[in-house]
């Protein structure tokens, strides 16, 4: 494995971490809030697919992004509706939107398209241009360094790097404003809020929205950045996967980004070597997929650094009478 | 809010639920350029209008069977065994080992080893997450979500590199030898003269199913051990003040819930494909959830509740089949049937109530 390859499997890399990154900062913000979302799969689908269609029936990628993410809010609607309002079950309600996603997707592509569920390639302005960042090609003659900051970081579309922004801004918003606090309250104990006059519906319906835009920017990234159409299934377990992400950052957003990174880089070496040779043993490329489940079930079991949740996530929060 | 009468909670609640969702699934084919009403006949036609649509449609219905009871178990302790998929995949790997490797003299014993072995497999995918949450405190939910995920990488390694046949393509393991095979339903029925179509993979395990329906309901309301399920699923700290072991109640109704995932496995791996392939379990496992709602829990509520979504299985595919309209319509009526049998089910109580009420209190 000479440098050159390294190179090129971060670069794949930050580009597949990118909708892991999206949908767990988008997890991170419900959580936080007191609603699980098991979700997160179905909206990042829907939005992949309004993403796609949108993009290639006006042209325009931005229309899409906006489709894209209006389809993912409408689910977090519901999400809403069901857990907030309604006091249902957070769980099943996630279940319900995951399904709901997974079939809707299908009938109206097949129905507006008529290619076995997927949209028309996507090409030109419905697509995400890559972005050179200034002087990447003049510092790529630089040793070590050039190659990094040219192929790794340059090059990639506007929706990575908005990715990658998202983080400090979401550490800010939660740790350095009013609104971040009070997020942080109702899913620790939303009675403390609701006595302090702050409504806990409202900040709790703040954070499924801010939930769905971000899961909507991570269906796009996939249908119009990463690859140039929707696919039946095309999230193929990602929702998961940045939960596992989630899980496995202890709901924080700094290591949000590398718990993406590391399942990211996971995905990139197992597209590139489909079994890995480490010279003792061959992994077989099955292992590496299940890699990211794998830590994450041995992070949650606590024998390596303890996850805790936010205290009242998945409870209906009821006003006493 | 006034009380609803119990059989309103548990029959009409669940209807309104039921007619919402095709509501707005007739409309979905509506928006999408269909005729709801050609569709609804055609599936309905398709699922119950000949012994050969129900034998689809009961064989379905049996994979539902198993894992609505699974859910349904896991339910009454509150527990959400969300991990249904994974325990029927491992339920397969224990069939297809005996199936494989055992030679059978008869397939009654064949028979009765495949449903300890599907049994045990299935509940030993459940016994780490169970561990887990009862030991370590880590989300019940969380782990079974992974433990699908990391089943399909096992089961994919399992059949691709080791029992695949050399020479294959297939994601898939060889035949299984002919001594295994299980009679059909059409070949019993019309052993007793009921004639029956032949051509159906409804098979023995049907009644396997209806066994385990019988069993379930003894479990639950008949033993010792179901008594305290339900107390622990009522009030856990009740339930640990009545001297009821938090981590022994857990450990032992998911293990039972995996098993009774896992029996799945006798019926579509054993029963209808006669050999071990990737992804069978399509999704069984999650439409578990969706029948243990509709079901309310109870084992009769499940039965009738697989019943109709075999009858939705097999008639979307008849659907996909001679329309246009694709099979995936079934998804979305079964997730909105999850959203408002499960998710939005307070919504739908206070719906009924609010048309059930209003007349007595005009009159007071």
């Amino acid at each position: 494995m000479d440098y050159l390859t390294i190179i090129q499997i971060f670069d794949s890399a930050l580009r597949l971490a990118t909708p892991l990154l999206f949908a767990c900062l988008a997890g991170l913000f419900s959580e936080r809030a007191g609603i699980f979302d098991i979700g997160l799969e179905g909206k990042m689908l829907i939005a992949a697919f309004f993403s796609a269609a949108t993009a290639y029936s006006t042209g325009s990628v931005w229309m899409g992004l906006l489709a894209g993410v209006g389809a993912s809010l409408a689910l977090s609607a519901i999400h809403g509706l069901a857990s907030i309002t309604f006091r249902g079950n957070q769980l099943i309600s996630g279940v319900a939107i995951n399904f709901l996603a997974s079939g809707l997707t299908v009938l109206i592509g097949l129905s507006w398209f008529n290619l076995g569920g997927q949209t028309p390639s996507l090409n030109g302005a419905a697509r995400f241009q890559s972005i050179e960042l200034p002087f990447a090609e003049t510092l790529s003659a630089v040793p070590i360094f050039g190659p990094l900051y040219s192929e790794v970081l340059s090059g990639h579309t506007f929706l990575v790097y908005v990715a990658l922004l998202c983080v400090p801004l979401t550490w800010y918003v939660l740790y350095r404003t009013r609104f971040g606090l009070r997020l942080r309250a109702v899913g620790e104990n939303p009675a403390a809020v609701d006595t302090a006059g702050i409504s806990v519906v409202a900040l709790r319906y703040a954070a499924v929205a801010i939930c769905g835009v971000l899961c909507g920017l991570a269906g796009a990234y996939l249908a119009t950045g990463l690859g140039a159409s929707f696919v039946k299934e095309m999230t193929a377990g990602r929702g998961f996967i940045a939960l596992a992400a989630l899980i496995f950052a202890k709901w924080r957003p700094w290591y949000a980004l590398y718990a993406t990174l590391l399942f990211g880089l996971l995905e990139a070496i197992s597209n590139r070597y489909p079994s890995l040779d480490l010279g003792v043993v061959t992994l077989p490329s099955q292992f590496m997929q299940a890699l990211p489940y794998i830590l994450t079930v041995v992070i949650l079991a606590g024998f390596v650094g303890k996850a805790v949740p936010p205290r009242a996530g998945g409870e209906p929060y009821v006003k006493e009478r | 809010m006034e009380q609803l009468p119990k059989w309103v909670d548990l029959v009409i609640v669940p209807l309104v639920g039921l007619i919402l969702a095709f509501f707005l699934s007739m409309l979905m084919v509506l928006v999408t350029g269909h005729d709801p009403m050609e569709a609804l006949s055609l599936m309905i036609s398709g699922a119950l209008g000949s012994t050969y649509g129900w034998g689809y449609t009961l064989y379905y219905a049996t994979n539902f069977i198993f894992t609505g009871l699974a859910v349904a178990v896991a339910f009454h302790a509150s527990l959400f065994n969300i991990g249904g998929e994974g325990q029927a995949a491992l339920g397969g790997l224990g069939v297809a080992l005996i199936c494989l490797f055992i030679p059978w003299p008869h397939w009654s014993i064949a028979l009765l080893a495949a449903i300890a072995f599907a049994g045990l497999f299935g509940a030993m995918w459940a016994l780490i997450p169970a561990y887990l949450q009862a030991k370590r405190g880590s989300h019940i939910v969380i782990t079974t979500i992974m433990f699908n995920f990391i089943a399909a990488s096992l089961l994919n390694y399992v059949i691709v590199n080791k029992l695949r046949p050399s020479g294959s393509m297939d994601p898939a393991t060889g035949k299984f030898p002919e001594v295994t095979h299980l009679p059909s339903l059409g070949d019993i029925l019309n052993a007793v003269g009921i004639p029956f179509s032949k051509g159906t993979p409804a098979n023995v395990t049907l009644i396997v199913a209806l066994l385990a329906c019988v069993f379930v309901y003894y479990l639950i309301w008949r033993t010792r051990l179901g008594y305290q399920l339900r107390a622990f699923g009522k009030s856990q700290p009740a339930a640990v003040y009545a001297g009821i072991s938090p981590i022994k109640i857990t450990i032992v109704t998911m293990m039972i819930s995996g098993a009774l995932a896992g029996l799945m496995a006798i019926n579509n791996v054993m029963g209808e494909a006669e050999r071990l392939i990737l992804g069978s379990v399509e999704g069984a496992g999650f439409i578990g959830i969706a029948v243990a709602l509709m079901g309310r829990s109870h084992p009769v509520g499940i039965l009738f509740s697989a019943l109709l979504f075999g009858a939705l299985y097999q008639g979307g595919a008849e659907l996909g089949l001679w329309t246009s309209i694709p099979r995936e319509l079934v998804i979305v009526i079964q997730a909105l049937v999850i959203l408002f049998t499960g998710a939005l089910d307070n919504m739908v109580r206070l719906m009924v109530a609010k048309v059930l009420l209003r007349p007595k209190k005009a009159e007071a």
